[in-house]
């Protein structure tokens, strides 16, 4: 696809001018990738800097000389504030949450493409809405429910987040199930299948490059996710990612800065390792998700 | 076939249904019931009519914070988009390292918005602060224009990724064609790119539009709401009404809130759509 369009447009424009603008161009887009990591940047040096040396005036100052602690805030900020459990519920909460979503949407999207009842189209209907619906409007009913069900624990927060995600996932299976022809199907059927065995033999491994695309969105909203557990949860006894560094905030006098920037980093040193390693995936996955919502 | 799938419904449909039941269906139906009760426990409510709405409409603190959202949304979708799509043209021009600039500013889509919130907290105060102006808690231009800037640090890459894969898929031969019949560089952009890429522009604009409607993370993080509730945007305020205003009145208002504030965001995505649906050309 690359090559198409490069080819095009050097075949219309002036090579020359086109030459000047290209490098002009190279020196803007580097400048404002540099800017475009400041921040990040910014959180990473303060947080090797001692803690009386942080302050709204000195920000911008290098951690050099005695102000230079090393990873001293990281290991404050990781035993104070207990964030390795934080970090275990947050894997455990989104791990679980993404792998039944998964699981129940695709099986639910596959029988709402291939039977053709009121039950379907209103299930369809319904999720369709729900992607609209802002979480405020079920925030305070949603918390009381899962309190009375027993839902408030790291461990089946996942049937809440699949009952509010499953919007999303059903619409993305059924999108691309429609596009599947029905005939390998009816043979698995002919060859003596039950439709649970169709379902995992034939269709599970077809549905592939959507569970790749959905499970990157549902990750990225899980993972990132703060007023749903906050509200779910038992603040006292679990706290995910986004919890404890709201937590920091909320919970002390004086806030601590510079074990808030340690976790912080803490918080996205992974997820820049995880984009590296799976970044074709992950922007191909938003891309084929917006096209489809 | 069909009638074999169906049989087995409890396996395929009910997990979904169940809890698409609990998580969504319920909490919603409770959700507009509570909006008419006055109520401290959901198990002792008091039906009020339409008093929760009237109050709704009559907390000074509920209109300033949509005046806030809609001129935040109106600004972040209008930059952000506009700035998204220079970005993708520049990235499709074939220059070197796109690939690397697609990367950097993609990033900060995928840091959580409480954490972005802190992040831009601490490099706004210090510029703040080094220019001998007031901190972005104290006044609530600033937090309104801090906002704006995480909002798009954040969104711009994301748009820019959809804008690229459209504007990839623009077909070259129409391109050609342009060219061939003498179409300046600018003709080309506005009588073909544009008219192609439609389909993306409504994309974006209603992902920017409705993402920036319902801003939470970034708004708690970034300015709190502060000073004085100035910087609160609607589901900010909805929060604190159900959560944190003492009252018994308070928790019916706030889900009355709640379900304004849905009506409105289900009210802006019919309208967007309606809208640039109508500007899409047929491929």
């Amino acid at each position: 696809m690359m090559k198409t369009a490069k080819k095009t447009y050097h075949d219309g424009a002036v090579s020359g001018t086109k030459r000047v603008v290209d490098v002009l161009l190279s020196v803007l887009l580097a400048l404002l990738s540099v800017a475009w990591m400041y921040p990040v940047l910014l959180i990473l040096l303060n947080s090797l800097k001692l803690e009386t040396a942080i302050s709204t005036t000195s920000v911008f100052e290098l951690p050099l000389g005695d102000k230079f602690v090393g990873l001293d805030n990281y290991i404050h900020g990781v035993t104070k504030m207990n964030f390795l459990s934080s970090f275990a519920y947050s894997a455990v909460i989104t791990i679980t949450s993404v792998l039944l979503i998964l699981l129940c949407c695709s099986m639910c999207g596959w029988y709402i493409t291939r039977v053709n009842s009121a039950i379907s189209k209103a299930m369809y209907l319904l999720c369709v809405f729900s992607m609209v619906v802002p979480f405020q409007m079920v925030m305070f009913t949603l918390s009381k429910t899962a309190d009375t069900l027993r839902l408030n624990t790291p461990f089946n927060i996942c049937i809440v987040y699949l009952g509010f995600g499953a919007g999303l996932a059903v619409f993305m299976f059924t999108g691309f199930m429609k596009s599947v022809p029905v005939a390998i199907e009816e043979a698995a059927m002919i060859d003596g299948c039950n439709p649970v065995q169709i379902f995992f033999k034939v269709v599970f491994p077809i549905l592939k490059p959507t569970m790749i695309t959905t499970a990157i969105l549902e990750t990225m909203w899980v993972w990132n996710d703060y007023l749903l557990p906050t509200l779910v949860l038992d603040i006292k006894h679990y706290r995910t990612i986004p919890m404890a560094i709201q937590y920091f905030r909320g919970s002390y006098g004086r806030v601590e800065m510079g074990p808030m920037m340690a976790c912080i980093m803490i918080t996205v040193i992974p997820i820049i390792i995880m984009y590296l390693a799976c970044q074709k995936y992950i922007i191909d996955g938003v891309i084929a998700g917006a096209v489809k919502g | 076939m069909e009638k074999a799938i169906k049989k087995y419904w409890p396996v395929f449909l009910l997990p979904t249904l169940a809890a698409f039941f609990i998580g969504f269906i319920f909490p919603f139906l409770w959700g507009i019931y509570l909006s008419f009760h006055k109520f401290t426990t959901v198990s002792k409510t008091a039906f009020v009519g339409l008093s929760n709405y009237a109050k709704v409409f009559a907390d000074p603190t509920f209109v300033d914070a949509f005046w806030f959202t809609a001129a935040f949304t109106v600004v972040s979708t209008i930059l952000i988009n506009v700035i998204a799509f220079v970005l993708a043209l520049a990235l499709t021009r074939g220059v070197k390292g796109t690939n690397i600039y697609r990367t950097v500013f993609f990033l900060p889509n995928l840091i959580g918005g409480i954490v972005l919130g802190y992040i831009w907290q601490i490099l706004l105060n210090g510029i703040l602060t080094n220019l001998g102006l007031p901190l972005l808690a104290l006044d609530a231009r600033y937090g309104f224009w801090g906002l704006i800037i995480l909002m798009c640090w954040q969104q711009i890459g994301y748009m820019m990724v959809i804008y690229i894969s459209g504007l990839q898929n623009v077909p070259g031969d129409l391109l050609e064609a342009a060219s061939i019949d003498g179409a300046t560089s600018m003709q080309t952009l506005f009588k073909v790119k544009i008219p192609m890429v439609m389909p993306s522009v409504t994309i974006c604009t209603f992902l920017t539009l409705t993402n920036s409607f319902k801003l939470f993370d970034q708004n708690l993080s970034l300015t709190g709401g502060e000073p004085a509730k100035a910087s609160q945007m609607l589901a900010l305020n909805i929060y604190d009404t159900v959560f944190d205003r003492a009252g018994a009145v308070w928790k019916g208002v706030g889900q009355a809130k709640a379900v304004v504030f849905f009506l409105l965001v289900v009210a802006i995505a019919l309208i967007q759509l309606f809208f640039t649906r109508r500007k899409e050309v047929q491929q």
